[in-house]
């Protein structure tokens, strides 16, 4: 009886072997999809990182500065332009690019995918419920969680980094896409109908444009999370500031673990003010709008 | 034949609505079917709207208006009941015969505007157009022409933001206009706007419909709004209507308490005309008599307001002539007050009891 109940306290519910089990039988039951995956990932990330990589650190510099100014003005570009050049003099200039590239590659696929998801979720309370808790999951499990199996259907290196960083980032872009969609003013939506438009129509020429200040916002905090997340992905071998980090955290080295700390904020701080202010300047106004006008009248 | 028909209207929102229907059907109450969890919005409406005829629908909030109007175009499918436009049925329609529907015979105009903000105003005016696949030129032609007809020249680059309310509504309006529907629905059409421009707003209407002839439904909680736009009303109460009728009729015999509760603020000198006051003459000689029995004269369809402001000049009594100087009848002092008291309202309750 005694020993019966010691067995009952020492039992415990086997959750992580299951989880190990399926995950191993994944891999070995849809190797050639990973290995699709592994490849188109790998593949998108060294033509952005070369892209990236290609023209001289200042000519680079000087184009994202001029994008800075055209997004915000030029105190935005001026200081901008200054504060990527500090992270040239760091000589963390490459490893940097190496992360805009991680980041550009994981934002555009998550924003690929979790735009049509918010989209759906909006216009059903069924996926709304349905994709809820899967969101919730995704945000709240320790980033470091994943990226011990994304090492075993992709390998270290650059894709489970991509892909950890996909998970990640992805749930505020579905759900500030299902708000911005939902707040669409009601009246606006009926009037919509009430001249005969589709369903598509409506979509396209009143819901996604009056949801796209929303829409953005979620685009740049999807930006925001990866970039916290890129730096994690060092852990498993993806290249960039983030193994700069990690090898200064190894060694415990302070200073190199501040340049490179420090580079990863300038890089944080550019990509949010330049993307933020996309989101805000509606279609007919704004810089880039009065370049394209300017430009149109130029033909 | 009728424009619009509707026959045997219901809407209920909430659980079961078919349920509900027959409830009503049945004679239940309202409070018996919403203990239950259901919203009635709509009971056994019907009525017809007829050709180049505003008819208003007149409703506090909640009264079940706004539904009722979206019921017409298929925004909202009925609970119960059928809808006629230019004899289809509109519950029976699909999504793609509705659409045309919408965009080819009835158009709408709402109380907050609903326009596209990220849209220029003359975009916004020819928006059913493009839904209708019109090309460019077509499109700004016809948008330019409908905001000229509101009054709106050269505001058609602006954007909504940039014009104030009065304005917006212009827009909405030629919006509406633009599509060249025969039906135009308006939903508390003027109800946002301030008092002077939604007068402003009541004019241009009028003076547009007597160039368009469109036919109109007008939804509003303004009573004095119904009486000057509407040629009828149907007067809405907790989703049932109590009473259709010109804004005369519903003045001088309300169905009911409720009706004549409403009327008893609205300025009866602007509803009521000469004809309407007079005593009827009784004998056709007098009728032909030229000398109009030595009285002078006043229009049949003058409005009392005006009337009154000629009194100052030709005497009382006067007579009443139609348009081939015919003597209809006379209107002396008395007929003049007697028809500024609230339409006999004891009389009527006298008259209700002895039905009930």
């Amino acid at each position: 009886m005694g020993e019966l109940l010691q067995d009952i306290e020492q039992w415990r519910l086997p959750l992580g072997r299951w989880v190990a089990q399926f995950v191993d039988w994944l891999t070995e039951t849809f190797p050639a999809f990973f290995e699709f995956l592994t490849n188109v990932l790998l593949g998108a990330y060294e033509a952005l990182a070369d892209l990236f990589t290609w023209p001289p650190d200042v000519v680079m510099i000087l184009i994202l500065g001029v994008l800075g100014l055209l997004a915000r003005g030029w105190k935005f570009g001026i200081g901008g332009t200054a504060a990527l050049f500090l992270i040239s003099l760091l000589n963390l200039w490459e490893p940097a690019m190496e992360t805009l590239a991680l980041i550009v590659g994981s934002v555009v696929i998550a924003t690929v995918l979790a735009i049509p998801v918010g989209i759906a979720a909006a216009r059903s309370d069924v996926v709304s419920n349905a994709v809820r808790p899967v969101l919730d999951f995704m945000q709240t499990m320790p980033p470091l969680v994943y990226l011990i199996p994304a090492i075993f259907f992709f390998g270290v290196g650059v894709v489970p980094g991509l892909i950890a960083t996909i998970v990640f980032a992805m749930p505020p872009g579905v759900r500030l896409t299902e708000l911005g969609i939902r707040q669409v003013d009601q009246e606006v939506v009926e009037a919509g109908h009430a001249f005969g438009s589709s369903p598509g129509e409506i979509l396209r020429q009143i819901q996604i444009p009056l949801a796209r200040p929303t829409i953005m916002a979620g685009v740049n905090q999807v930006i925001m999370l990866a970039l916290s997340m890129v730096v994690l992905a060092g852990f498993v071998g993806a290249p960039g500031l983030g193994q700069e980090v990690l090898s200064a955290l190894s060694r415990v080295e302070i200073g190199p673990g501040a340049e490179a700390g420090l580079s990863v904020v300038i890089l944080a701080i550019y990509l949010d003010r330049v993307t933020a202010a996309l989101g805000t300047r509606s279609g007919t106004s704004g810089r880039l709008a009065k370049l394209k006008g300017r430009l149109a009248k130029a033909k | 034949m009728a424009a619009i028909r509707a026959e045997g209207l219901y809407k209920v929102f909430g659980r079961r609505p078919d349920d509900v229907v027959r409830q009503l059907r049945d004679g239940a109450s309202t409070e018996e079917v919403a203990a239950q969890g259901a919203t009635p919005a709509v009971i056994d409406v019907g009525f017809e709207v007829q050709p180049g005829e505003i008819f208003v629908v007149m409703g506090l909030s909640g009264s079940g208006k706004s539904t009722l109007i979206r019921m017409l175009n298929g925004l909202l499918t009925p609970s119960a009941g059928h809808v006629h436009v230019g004899g289809r049925d509109v519950a029976e329609l699909d999504a793609k015969s509705l659409r045309q529907l919408r965009s080819e015979e009835m158009s709408m105009v709402f109380q907050h505007f609903a326009l596209l903000p990220h849209r220029t105003v003359l975009e916004n005016a020819a928006y059913a157009l493009k839904i209708r696949g019109f090309d460019k030129e077509a499109r700004d032609k016809k948008g330019r022409d409908a905001l000229n007809l509101v009054g709106l020249s050269g505001w058609e680059d602006k954007l909504p933001g940039q014009l104030s309310g009065g304005m917006k509504q212009r827009v909405g309006l030629a919006r509406a206009l633009a599509a060249e529907t025969d039906i135009m629905l308006m939903d508390e059409a003027f109800s946002a706007l301030d008092p002077l421009i939604r007068r402003e707003m009541q004019d241009q209407l009028i003076d547009l419909q007597k160039r368009l002839d469109k036919t109109i439904v007008f939804i509003t909680h303004d009573l004095n709004e119904a009486m000057r736009l509407g040629d009828r009303i149907a007067m809405m109460r907790a989703g049932r209507i109590v009473q259709i009728g010109t804004s005369e009729e519903i003045l001088r015999e309300p169905a009911n308490d409720y009706v004549a509760e409403f009327v008893k603020d609205v300025d009866r000198t602007r509803v009521l005309t000469a004809a309407s006051v007079m005593e009827p003459v009784s004998s056709p000689a007098a009728s032909t008599d030229d000398s109009h029995g030595g009285y002078d004269t006043v229009a049949a369809d003058t409005l009392l307001a005006d009337v009154f402001a000629m009194t100052d000049r030709r005497p009382l009594p006067l007579a009443v002539v139609d348009g081939d100087n015919q003597t209809l009848g006379v209107i002396r002092e008395q007929h003049l007050l007697h028809a500024m008291v609230s339409a006999d309202a004891g009389q009527d309750r006298e008259q209700e009891a002895s039905h009930g």
